[in-house]
């Protein structure tokens, strides 16, 4: 049989190909650009109604609390990117930054980098204990981190008792670090920045990154193409803690008070924040840039609603309705790249 | 040339499943430079093998030497330190990622920094894919590619690895002829560079075209390693099943009655264009052509699950509902799809629950399932496609590969359908099985039902069929009655005027 002519039009064949990835990467990219849009409408119409929005001070809490829920975002990206999820995050930064603020009311002189490094130490190790629960328990990562949620809160309650820290109580230094900025950017906005760049870059362009998408899109294939997913996840599930840590020394800094309650519920937030910016909860697709998106839309969702006096409750039916209207944006997407896809069958062009 | 001493041997490995005795003691050694062939029945060990040797089954007992040093392989990981790399048998790619990164992943080209060189990751897929003849394009995610698409990703990520030993369980089963002839030649200059390959395949003709020497199993244990030369193929199947094999394709003569299927001017475009055809009852029409030329796609969207663009499907008399599967079967419609992973089975499901899972509401009771009516139905079905199986209960996923096709099978021939959709209904099945396929197929158009069948098999396509269709490109270009649908016809039919066969 001599075969060869069949296929003789590959070459001719490539350049089409090429015009319909483009096309395709701007279906897969819709997503970024459905939440820019939508902040940039809602920006708008807050700042018609109410011009004081865009006010310097309005914007800086936008930004200060979009910085502590980003940096959350992105552990909870990572874990969630391996078909797992982290629910425990809320309590972790409870935790933190009890830890951190107790240990700076007893040593003032403690630098900022080494309550930074301590809060993530705390976090991180909250995050190996669920990550090892996950690995070796066999249980899904659902209720694991669920149990440690109600753990790590309890031990926070336990130790703290009724005991709050005061912002009076820490170092003026801290404080300082929480309301300083650098060239005009506050420098709980340019940490989260970093965290988001560092992983975003080790998750595109490092082995280590698309290992962690392989697991999440095929936890089979990838044990098969030698990946060791057990230590992986633990990997995972210690950055998302230690991120948690991380945000917990943000979140003292920012409010300079803390008691044992600090953060609760702030898991909904993170996992809200992630599902919104794209982040497929099976596994296997979306980025952190996605999830940091996500996490300032709904923090000036949260701002834009206190400005136009609109009662508490519907931001939460607002933000219940994000959640749906991205999932139902991921069907229809997804319906649309595969039929996409299945047109495109190598053989028949 | 082969090598003096054994790349790899294998000893009097075992390895057991629960009850299950896949592999019994057995021994062969493989040399470099050398096609093995390994062939069985379904079931018979040959997976099991495989995995021990990728690492993912460690043997009960027995050992596995790499030039004459024993060797443990815990993890898939250890058997590609080891320089051993395997084509599963079911494809296993991450669907969300590029074509090119699946067959990249962990030995990715890296650039500054360490970071992954996404172009000449591209660049490498590229380069393999012309190698093996194929235009897939890398940069598309795998989700979404056909059967034979995701076979030849398996493939070329097993040549990107620069193994000493390649082993490739079924790497064939999905492709036709022109496809087959391209791995072979790169399977050849593998070879011909020094490695040791294994090779499974149900199809004999391939066996004796590629490898030196083949490794007979039966039940587990190792029945025999001869020189390809020195064994026909009778004989291979003899040892194989361990008794003599009837007429190997028992098509039954009948006369077809009344129009069952019409499809008119069937559109879904690019993929396939303008196709109309009949089947009546009684009537075997097997559908033909090359890997890609439309004819899953067609099939899929008379029976609905895919959509379609313009045409119409009727069946019996009746105007099919475009787009649902539902109503397809409702009007008698029963489709064996070609991917069983992702079509045909819940893989965690048990058999018996897969066998009766499209007649669910017939077989309930006032609204319950009732264990006792699932399981003499799904007994029967299994039984008669000699599934070879633990208990019925037993999840699906357990099962070797062609054990899975025949619960497919078994599935859809137990709705009693008006009209048998089948693609590639033997893909994957032994030679003593896929005579009682055939003749299975046979007797339901003997009791009037009609039958379409895509095969890529061109034996199966002419021993089995009364009319075949040949597609090329997504057009119907020949209709060939049995007289005179031959070998030639019909390649050139599904090649186009270039070709020469
Ligand atoms: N993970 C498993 N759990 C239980 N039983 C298994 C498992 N894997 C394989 N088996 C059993 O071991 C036996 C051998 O299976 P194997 O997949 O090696 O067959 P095979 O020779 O590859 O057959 P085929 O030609 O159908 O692919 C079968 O009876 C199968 O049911
Ligand atoms: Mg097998």
């Amino acid at each position: 049989m001599t075969a060869a002519p069949a296929r003789a039009d590959s070459a001719v064949e490539l350049p089409t190909a090429v015009t319909r990835r483009s096309s395709l990467d701007l279906v897969l990219r819709a997503r970024e650009l459905g939440i820019v849009l939508a902040l940039a409408a809602l920006v708008a119409v807050t700042a018609i109604s109410n011009p004081r929005f865009l006010s310097g001070q309005s914007i800086r809490d936008i930004l200060l609390g979009t910085a502590i829920l980003a940096v959350l975002a992105v552990g909870q990206a990572v874990v969630v990117i391996t078909r797992n999820i982290d629910l425990s995050v809320g309590s972790v930064l409870g935790l933190s930054a009890f830890t951190v603020g107790t240990l700076l009311r007893d040593n003032p002189g403690l630098p900022v980098v080494v309550a930074l490094l301590i809060g993530a130490a705390v976090g991180g190790a909250c995050g190996a204990v669920n990550g090892v629960l996950v690995r070796y328990g066999n249980v899904p990562a659902l209720v694991v981190t669920l149990g440690t949620l109600y753990v790590v809160r309890g031990i926070t309650y336990f130790w703290a008792g009724g005991q709050q820290i005061n912002a009076d109580e820490l170092p003026a230094g801290f404080l300082d670090f929480g309301n300083a900025t650098f060239l005009g950017i506050p420098y709980l906005v340019l940490i989260a920045l970093l965290v988001l760049v560092i992983t975003g870059v080790v998750l595109r362009n490092y082995r280590l990154g698309r290992e962690l998408y392989a697991m999440g899109s095929s936890p089979q294939a990838a044990r098969l193409a030698g990946i060791s997913v057990g230590r992986r996840t633990i990997g995972a599930f210690g950055v998302s803690g230690a991120l948690a840590g991380l945000a917990g020394v943000l979140f003292a800094a920012r409010f300079g008070t803390i008691d044992a309650a600090a953060g609760t519920g702030y898991e909904l937030n993170v996992v809200a924040a992630v599902v919104v910016g794209g982040v497929a909860v099976f596994g296997g697709s979306g980025s952190v840039w996605g999830a940091a998106l996500g996490a300032l839309l709904l923090t000036t969702i949260g701002s834009s609603l206190a400005v136009l006096e609109i009662n508490q409750f519907w931001q939460q039916a607002i933000v219940g309705g994000l959640i749906l209207l991205a999932i139902g944006a991921d069907r229809l997407v997804a319906a649309r790249v595969a039929a996409s896809l299945k047109k495109r069958g190598s053989h028949v062009s | 040339m082969p090598t003096e001493a054994p790349v790899l041997r294998v000893r009097a490995v075992s390895k057991s499943f629960g009850a299950v005795a896949a592999v019994q003691g057995v021994s062969f050694d493989l040399y470099g430079g050398e096609a093995h062939a390994l062939v069985g029945e379904n079931g018979a060990g040959k997976s099991t093998i495989v995995k021990m040797l990728a690492g993912v089954h460690r043997p009960d007992a027995g050992t596995l030497e790499l030039d004459g040093v024993p060797i443990e392989l815990n993890t898939p990981a250890d058997a590609k330190a080891a320089g051993i790399a395997v084509i599963y048998q079911e494809p296993t790619l991450f669907p969300d990622l590029s074509v090119a990164e699946n067959i990249a992943m962990g030995r990715q080209p890296l650039g500054r920094f360490k970071t992954i060189d996404r172009t000449a990751m591209i660049e490498q897929a590229e380069q393999l894919f012309t190698r093996l003849g194929v235009s897939i394009e890398p940069s598309r995610p795998a989700r979404g590619l056909s059967i034979a698409d995701q076979q030849l990703v398996e493939i070329a990520k097993a040549l990107s690895a620069d193994a000493r030993v390649v082993v490739m369980d079924e790497p064939t089963a999905a492709l036709t002829g022109v496809e087959v002839e391209r791995l072979f030649a790169v399977a050849r200059s593998l070879r011909d560079h020094g490695a040791a390959l294994v090779f499974i395949s149900h199809r004999f003709e391939e066996v004796t075209a590629l490898c030196e020497r083949v490794t007979i199993m039966r039940d587990g244990r190792h029945v025999s390693t001869d020189l390809v030369s020195e064994v026909s193929v009778d004989e291979m199947v003899r040892r194989m099943v361990g008794r003599e094999l009837g007429a190997l394709f028992p098509k039954q003569e009948v006369t077809p009655g009344a129009v069952v299927l019409s499809v008119a001017g069937l559109t879904r475009d690019p993929v396939f264009v303008d196709v109309s055809f009949e089947v009546r009852a009684g009537e075997i029409v097997a559908l033909a052509g090359l890997v890609g030329s439309g004819r899953s796609e067609v099939v899929q969207s008379i029976f609905g699950v895919d959509p379609r663009d313009a045409g119409t499907v009727t069946v019996a008399g009746k105007t099919l509902k475009p787009a649902s599967p539902r109503a397809a079967m409702a009007a008698g419609v029963a489709l064996v799809p070609e991917d069983r992973r992702q079509q045909g089975l819940v893989m965690e499901l048990s058999i018996e629950r897969n066998v009766t899972l499209p007649r669910s509401r017939a077989l309930s009771q006032l609204g319950f399932l009732t264990g006792s009516n699932e399981r003499r139905s799904a007994k029967e079905w299994t039984q008669r496609l000699k599934t070879k199986y633990g208990r019925l209960q037993d999840e699906v996923g357990t099962l070797s590969g062609g054990n899975q096709q025949k619960v497919v099978l078994a599935k859809w021939l137990a709705t009693a359908p008006k009209v048998l959709i089948v693609d590639e209904p033997t893909r994957g099945i032994d030679v003593g099985t896929k005579a009682e396929v055939h003749r299975l197929m046979s007797s339901l158009a003997a009791e009037g039902v009609a039958v379409l069948m895509v095969s890529s098999e061109l034996p199966e396509v002419l021993g089995m069929a009364d009319r075949v269709l040949v597609m090329r490109e997504g057009r119907l270009v020949a209709e060939l009655d049995r007289e005179r649908a031959t070998e030639e016809s019909v390649m050139f039919a599904a090649m186009g005027q270039e070709a020469t066969v």
